[in-house]
């Protein structure tokens, strides 16, 4: 055993190398002064869920059909859908109300990673302290669309990959179009062959 | 300390007495009955209920001492404040959706509990995992690991009435571990991360290199930690030879993880089990003698060092690959029938999960083996004869978390 008090004196040195070293290293001073600085959110970074549009229009752009995957799968069930429906009241494939109530969200993404058409994403956004329960907690579709720009902007390479993807599938759905319209002509070309054959036959 | 319950009682006996027992001070009163004071009985107690408030409970946790003088002689834990109902909402939920709720059963460590999880129901529905995505859980475990640690040793300063710096620091070291989850799960606690037969997402560009980083730095801080407290004389006083525990108790009380192997038994189920690829690092299991405070505080600094070792031979290891058994599927999953107990070496001891599942899309019976309920139950035998004081620190000293004891 050294002499009594050593240790503590070691302890003590330890202590006045973080205070001395917090001036000059910017790793023993990790503090950061909100709100004046801002943290710089790592892209993978989530908050709660958002729905996508493209183009300019949010009702138009909308990439929700309305398929109530997420609703069912939310693990607190704090997702609420009414499907659209249209003058003669057939069902669209469009959400007439789509609500999150965010005070129940538990930021898990389930819902993102089961949405088949790529609509729902999470945001980034942290400031969302209110007074008002269900006036400013419980979002609606208003409140909840946002464009894929600014989705773009957030999750930069998630957004590329979502972004390729759909482009894909619209390049297939395309091509399947192109094919199947190709397939038809030929059918109908066939067709007015062997209707210009059968006369011939009959004659 | 022991001045800050929230509420004192006198037990019955002691009517007319002052509520100080073994107190030699004369009061008014006693002088007035002829000169001689009259001394309290000697076995009046005073039950004293610490929490559930109380910083020191690590959380919304209660105890009914009952104190002679300041000596402990009965402890009534009673806990059941943070109750959530996990296990009946995960019954109700897909075998999905109980993914997330694990996250905030131990809250400090959320990737070992989605590890375990995960790993009970691979065992249930015969999985596969991707060969890169055990490496990123036996990384992101380990880094778990190390961030438990770091903070009990901070905290564990605390329950000594040291607060300050020693947390502060540990906060900040484990911070930069919370900001490696945050980058590669999008969220510092709640991740939600691993999946069945994998994980949910690939490692983030230059997510390895950073881990590189902070692991190789890490001795560094576990040195400058050691340097504050582990010569200190003040917390040696308060630490060694206090509620030692036999080997024998130990594992008649059902411990596991460090708690356990302080007291000298060689168990880790990282070693016991071989899930994982653990058995492909190098590793020492750390050992205590005597289960004393000491020892359980000792036994975390050097678990920490291991996991440094072992974080370096992964994350040198690793390799590419797919992230998920593209075979498991995730949404509408259904298990065949069966049961299975899946179990992992948690920070804090042996976390399993007991399912049933009767081959439909939700758990028949979801059941959590939660290493800080059980490592509690000896909680009373550890604090009868010491003082009111180490009380605190013997509750450190196990390490418990209450959303995992309350569930
Ligand atoms: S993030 Fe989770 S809790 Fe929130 S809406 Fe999506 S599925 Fe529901
Ligand atoms: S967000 Fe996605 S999963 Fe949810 S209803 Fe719309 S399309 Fe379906």
């Amino acid at each position: 055993m050294n002499i009594p008090g050593s240790g503590i004196i070691k302890g003590l040195a330890v202590t006045a190398r973080n205070f001395l070293g917090s001036y000059v290293e910017k790793d023993r001073l990790t503090t950061e002064q909100y709100p004046e600085e801002r943290p710089k959110l790592p892209e993978n970074a989530r908050s709660f869920p958002f729905l996508v549009f493209d183009g300019e229009d949010p009702e138009a752009g909308m990439r929700c059909v309305s398929c109530k995957i997420c609703e069912k799968e939310c693990p607190p069930q704090c997702i609420y859908i009414v499907q659209d429906r249209d003058a003669a009241g057939k069902a669209i494939k469009r959400p007439k109300v789509f609500d999150i109530d965010i005070s129940v969200c538990m930021s898990c993404q389930i819902c993102v990673e089961v949405c088949p058409f790529e609509s729902i994403r999470m945001d980034q956004d942290y400031e969302l302290s209110s007074f008002d329960r269900f006036g400013s907690l419980v979002l609606g579709k208003s409140r909840l669309l946002k464009s894929n720009t600014y989705y773009r902007n957030i999750h930069p390479t998630e957004a590329a990959e979502t972004d390729a993807r759909l482009e894909a599938d619209r390049k297939k759905k395309e091509a399947a179009a192109a094919a199947k319209a190709a397939a038809a002509e030929k059918a109908a070309a066939e067709k007015a062959a062997k209707a210009a054959v059968e006369p011939e036959v009959k004659a | 300390m022991s001045t800050s319950a929230n509420t004192a009682t006198i037990s019955p006996g002691g009517m007319g007495v002052p509520p100080v027992c073994g107190a030699g001070s004369a009061s008014p009163a006693n002088l007035q009955t002829g000169g001689t004071p009259v001394l309290p009985e000697r076995n009046q107690t005073i039950d004293v209920s610490l929490g559930p408030q109380h910083p020191s409970t690590h959380g919304v946790f209660r105890m009914n001492v009952t104190l002679d003088g300041e000596t402990v002689t009965k402890l009534q834990p009673v806990f059941g404040y943070l109750h959530r109902n996990h296990e009946k909402i995960a019954e109700g939920n897909s075998w999905l959706a109980a993914m997330p709720y694990t996250d905030r059963l131990d809250y400090i460590c959320p990737l070992t509990n989605n590890w375990a999880y995960a790993l009970a129901v691979e065992k249930l529905a015969g999985i596969e995992v991707a060969e890169r995505a055990e490496y990123i859980r036996v990384i992101t475990a380990e880094l778990t690991r190390l961030q438990n640690h770091t903070v009990f040793l901070g905290f564990i300063l605390g329950d000594m009435g040291a607060w300050g710096s020693a947390l502060m620091y540990a906060f900040r070291e484990r911070e930069k571990i919370l900001d490696l989850f945050e980058s590669l799960t999008g969220a510092r606690m709640m991740c939600n991360y691993m999946r069945f037969g994998g994980c949910r997402c690939d490692l983030p560009a230059g997510w390895i290199q950073s881990a590189r980083k902070l692991v190789d730095g890490f001795p560094a801080f576990l040195d400058e930690m050691e340097a504050l407290l582990t010569g200190n004389e003040i917390l040696l006083a308060r630490l060694q030879g206090i509620a030692p525990l036999t080997a024998e108790r130990a594992i008649n009380g059902g411990l596991s993880g460090p708690c356990l192997r302080a007291s000298g038994v060689d168990y880790d189920i990282r070693k016991v089990e071989n899930y994982g690829v653990y058995n492909r690092f190098k590793f020492r299991v750390p050992r205590g003698s005597t289960g004393d405070c000491y020892d359980r505080f000792m036994i975390r600094v050097l678990e920490a060092r291991e996991s440094v070792e072992i974080l370096k031979q992964a994350i040198a290891g690793i390799p590419e690959g797919p992230i998920v058994n593209p075979k498991a599927k995730q949404r509408g999953f259904r298990p065949p029938a069966g049961e299975a107990y899946g179990r992992i070496e948690g920070p804090k001891g042996e976390l399993g999960f007991y399912l049933i599942s009767n081959g439909s899309d939700r758990p028949y019976r979801f059941r959590i083996r939660p290493p800080s309920l059980i490592n509690l139950t000896l909680l009373e035998e550890l604090s009868i004869g010491t003082k009111i004081a180490d009380v605190m620190v013997i509750l450190g000293s196990i390490d418990i978390v209450l959303g995992e004891v309350d569930r």
